[in-house]
C-alpha cells in the first residue's frame, strides 16, 4: 500500500455480525447474549436465523455478564453483546469477579467503543475500558483495526481459553492487509516493511490504525521512515514487537481511542522505560478533559488522530529530538 | 421435571435426627475454623448452617465423585462472606481433609475469607454481593437450553437484596420460566448496621419476590424437617423459578450469638468459644443417640 487512500470495507461492527453468523452455524454452542442491542449489535439477522442460540437480558447490564458467566461451564462459548461505555463501566464488578477472577471463558464485546457515538456524548463514550481491564488480571483485551483483524479475532474468541474482551466501532474501515497475513491474538502485525532503522515508531490500536498508516506514508513522501505496528491486542501485550519498534526508531508515538490515562500509550510508556528503552514518546488519544460534541471522525480530528495531525506529532517529535 | 407429589411428604425421623446431629456438627466445626482464623462471618454462618445441611446431605446431587461432570445439581453461595460454613460442609462431603481447614485465610492459602474456585467444591468465585442469582440464571438457563435435569441452588442473604442486580437476575428468572432455579433467602433479619428493616425496608419480600414470578414458599430455616418437606415440593410451580424464604435466627445455635448484630463478624475470645462448644455439646446430648 502506497497511497493516501484506502479501499474502504465494511465496518467491523458488521464484520462482527457476520463472522458469528458463519461460525453459529458449524457451532451449536456459540450463544450470543444481549442486552436490547441485537439491532445495535447488527445481530438481528444472527436472531432470526439461530432463535435458540441468542438469549435476550433486556437493558441490565449487570445481569448480562453475570448470566453470562453462569451460561459457560456447561461449554457454552459465549458473547456477550452490549455498547462498551456500559458493558465495561455499569458491568464492570461482574466482569471483574464473575468472568476474569472465576475464570469463566466469556467473550466481552463492547460495540460502538471509543467515541463511535460520537455527538451522542460521553454517557456513550468508552473511553476508559482499557485502563479499567488492564488493572483486572484475567481478562484479554482485543481492538481489531480492520475487517480482517475482526473476523480473526472473533474466530479465535470463540475457543479462547480465557476471558476476553473485544471492541470495536460501525464505521466502515479501510482494508490494512495484504492476503496470508497471520493473525494471532497477543501478536502485534507491521504495517510497514521491516527495518532496523526508523525514524518514528508508530504504535496505534483500533481504529486510529487507518489514520495512522495514512500518516506513515505521507511522512514517508518526505522520507521519513515509520514503523507502524497494529496492536490490536493491549493484552497480551507483545513486548518483543514493541521493543524491536522502538530500538530502532528516534521516536514513538502512540494512538487509541480512549483516555491517555491508563491505555495503550501508559502500556506503552511504562513497558519502555521499564525495560530501559528511552525515546521520545507522545501519548495520542483523547485527552483529559470534557470531550468535544463531534462526530468520532470530527473528534478524532479534533485531538490530533488524523493523518495530518500524527505526522505533526511526529514531526515536532523528530525536530526536539535532533535538537536535543 | 417430576411435578411435586400431592399432600404431605413423609420424612424418616431418623434422618431428621442424623441431620439435626450433623448441623451440631457442623456448627462446631465452622466455629472452629473461625476461631483458628482469628477472622470469619460467625453470625451469618450459623444461621444458614440448617440450609446447608440439607441441601448437601440430602437434596442436591453434588459429590466429590460427581463434581467434574456438568449433569449433576450446582451450587452457588451468593452471601460469599458466609463462607465458613461452606468449608465445613464441604470437608464433610469429603471434598477436601479437615485439617486444610487450619490454613482458612493464612498466609498463600487457597481457602480465603469468600469462596473461590481454588477450593475443591465451589463452583464460582462470590464475596461481592448481588451476584449470585445471575449466575445461577445462567446456569439454569444453560441446563434448559441442554435439556439437561440439573437444578441450580442459590443462597443470598437478606441484607444482598438491596443490590439492583438480584431485581434484574428475578425479571430474567421468570421471563425464562427456570423452575430448574431454587433461590433460598437466609432471611435473619440482620446485617452488618443493624435490622434490615432499619437499614432498608424491602418488605414485603413474599409479595415482591411474587410478583416478580418466583413460586415462592415461607420455611423455618432452622428447623430440618420443615426443610426436607419444603424441598422435597420442588419444583413449586411448574414453570415458575423457585423462591424459599427461610426465616432464621443469626447466629443460631449458641445462646450469646444469637440474634446479636455485633457478632456479625466477631470473633469468639477463648472463653467465649468454649462455652459456645459447651453449649452445642448439650444440645446434641439434648437429642440423644
Amino acid at each position: 500500500m502506497g497511497s493516501n487512500h484506502l479501499p474502504v470495507g465494511s465496518a467491523n461492527l458488521d464484520i462482527f455480525s457476520k463472522t458469528l453468523l458463519e461460525l453459529a452455524e458449524q457451532d451449536r454452542d456459540i450463544l450470543v447474549v444481549t442486552c436490547d442491542s441485537r439491532g445495535s449489535g447488527r445481530l438481528t439477522p444472527f436472531g432470526e436465523k439461530f432463535p435458540e442460540q441468542i438469549v435476550e437480558i433486556g437493558i441490565a447490564e449487570q445481569n448480562l455478564v453475570g448470566v453470562s458467566a453462569g451460561l459457560a461451564p456447561s461449554g457454552k462459548k459465549v458473547f456477550a453483546v452490549s455498547p462498551a461505555c456500559f458493558l465495561t463501566a455499569r458491568a464492570l464488578e461482574q466482569i471483574k469477579n464473575d468472568v476474569a477472577y472465576s475464570d469463566q471463558p466469556v467473550k466481552i464485546i463492547g460495540i460502538s467503543a471509543g467515541v463511535s457515538y460520537g455527538s451522542l456524548g460521553p454517557t456513550h463514550h468508552s473511553l476508559h475500558d482499557f485502563a479499567a481491564l488492564q488493572a483486572i488480571n484475567n481478562i484479554d483485551i482485543v481492538a481489531p483495526a480492520d475487517n480482517f483483524e475482526t473476523f480473526q479475532a472473533i474466530r479465535a474468541a470463540v475457543h479462547h481459553p480465557r476471558p476476553i474482551y473485544i471492541r470495536f466501532g460501525k464505521m466502515p474501515m479501510p482494508d490494512l492487509h495484504t492476503p496470508g497475513t497471520s493473525f494471532e491474538i497477543g501478536k502485534a502485525i507491521q504495517l510497514t516493511q521491516q527495518s532496523d532503522h526508523y525514524d518514528v515508531a508508530f504504535i496505534a490500536t483500533g481504529e486510529t490504525v487507518a489514520l495512522t498508516y495514512l500518516a506513515s506514508q505521507a511522512l514517508a513522501e518526505k522520507g521519513i521512515a515509520c514503523c507502524v505496528l497494529s496492536l490490536h491486542s493491549i493484552r497480551p501485550f507483545d513486548e518483543e514487537a514493541v521493543l524491536h519498534a522502538a530500538v530502532n526508531s528516534k521516536v514513538v508515538v502512540t494512538v487509541e481511542e480512549h483516555s491517555i490515562n491508563g491505555g495503550l500509550g501508559s502500556r506503552v510508556a511504562s513497558f519502555l522505560m521499564q525495560a530501559g528503552i528511552f525515546r521520545p514518546l507522545r501519548i495520542v488519544g483523547i485527552p483529559d478533559e470534557p470531550t468535544v460534541t463531534g462526530s468520532q471522525s470530527e473528534i478524532f480530528r479534533h485531538y490530533g488522530i488524523s493523518p495530518q495531525g500524527l505526522s505533526q506529532t511526529a514531526l515536532h517529535l523528530l525536530e526536539k529530538e535532533s535538537v536535543s | 421435571m417430576i411435578s411435586s407429589p400431592p399432600g404431605p411428604v413423609l420424612i424418616d425421623r431418623k434422618e431428621i435426627r442424623i441431620l439435626e446431629r450433623k448441623s451440631i456438627f457442623l456448627r462446631k466445626t465452622l466455629l472452629k475454623i473461625i476461631y483458628t482464623a482469628k477472622a470469619g462471618h460467625t453470625g451469618g454462618s450459623l444461621s444458614c448452617v440448617d440450609i446447608l445441611n440439607v441441601l448437601y446431605n440430602h437434596v442436591m446431587n453434588i459429590s466429590p465423585e460427581n463434581f467434574s461432570e456438568i449433569n449433576r445439581d450446582h451450587y452457588i453461595h451468593s452471601k460469599g462472606h458466609s463462607v465458613e460454613v461452606l468449608y465445613a460442609v464441604l470437608a464433610d462431603k469429603g471434598f477436601f481433609p479437615f485439617e486444610a481447614l487450619d490454613s482458612v485465610e493464612k498466609y498463600g492459602s487457597d481457602f480465603i475469607g469468600h469462596p473461590t474456585r481454588s477450593v475443591s467444591g465451589i463452583e464460582q468465585n462470590t464475596g461481592a454481593l448481588g451476584h449470585g442469582l445471575s449466575v445461577a440464571v445462567g446456569m439454569a438457563l444453560a441446563a434448559k437450553l441442554d435439556g439437561r435435569n440439573d437444578r441450580i441452588f442459590t443462597l443470598m442473604g437478606d441484607g444482598e437484596l438491596t443490590e439492583g442486580s438480584i431485581w434484574e437476575a428475578s425479571a430474567s428468572a421468570s421471563h425464562y420460566h427456570l423452575d430448574n432455579l431454587v433461590a433460598i433467602i437466609d432471611r435473619n433479619t440482620l446485617q452488618i448496621s443493624g435490622r434490615t428493616e432499619n437499614v432498608m425496608a424491602m418488605e414485603p419480600l413474599e409479595e415482591k419476590f411474587t410478583a416478580f414470578g418466583f413460586a415462592v414458599r415461607r420455611v423455618d430455616g432452622n428447623s430440618i424437617p420443615d426443610l426436607l418437606d419444603v424441598f422435597e415440593k420442588l419444583p413449586f410451580e411448574a414453570g415458575k423459578p423457585n423462591l424459599i424464604l427461610a426465616r432464621t435466627v443469626k447466629g443460631k445455635g449458641v445462646s450469646f450469638i444469637e440474634d446479636k448484630v455485633q457478632w456479625h463478624h466477631h470473633v469468639p475470645t477463648d472463653e467465649e468459644y468454649a462455652i459456645a462448644l459447651k453449649e452445642l455439646d448439650e444440645a446434641k446430648k439434648a437429642l440423644g443417640d
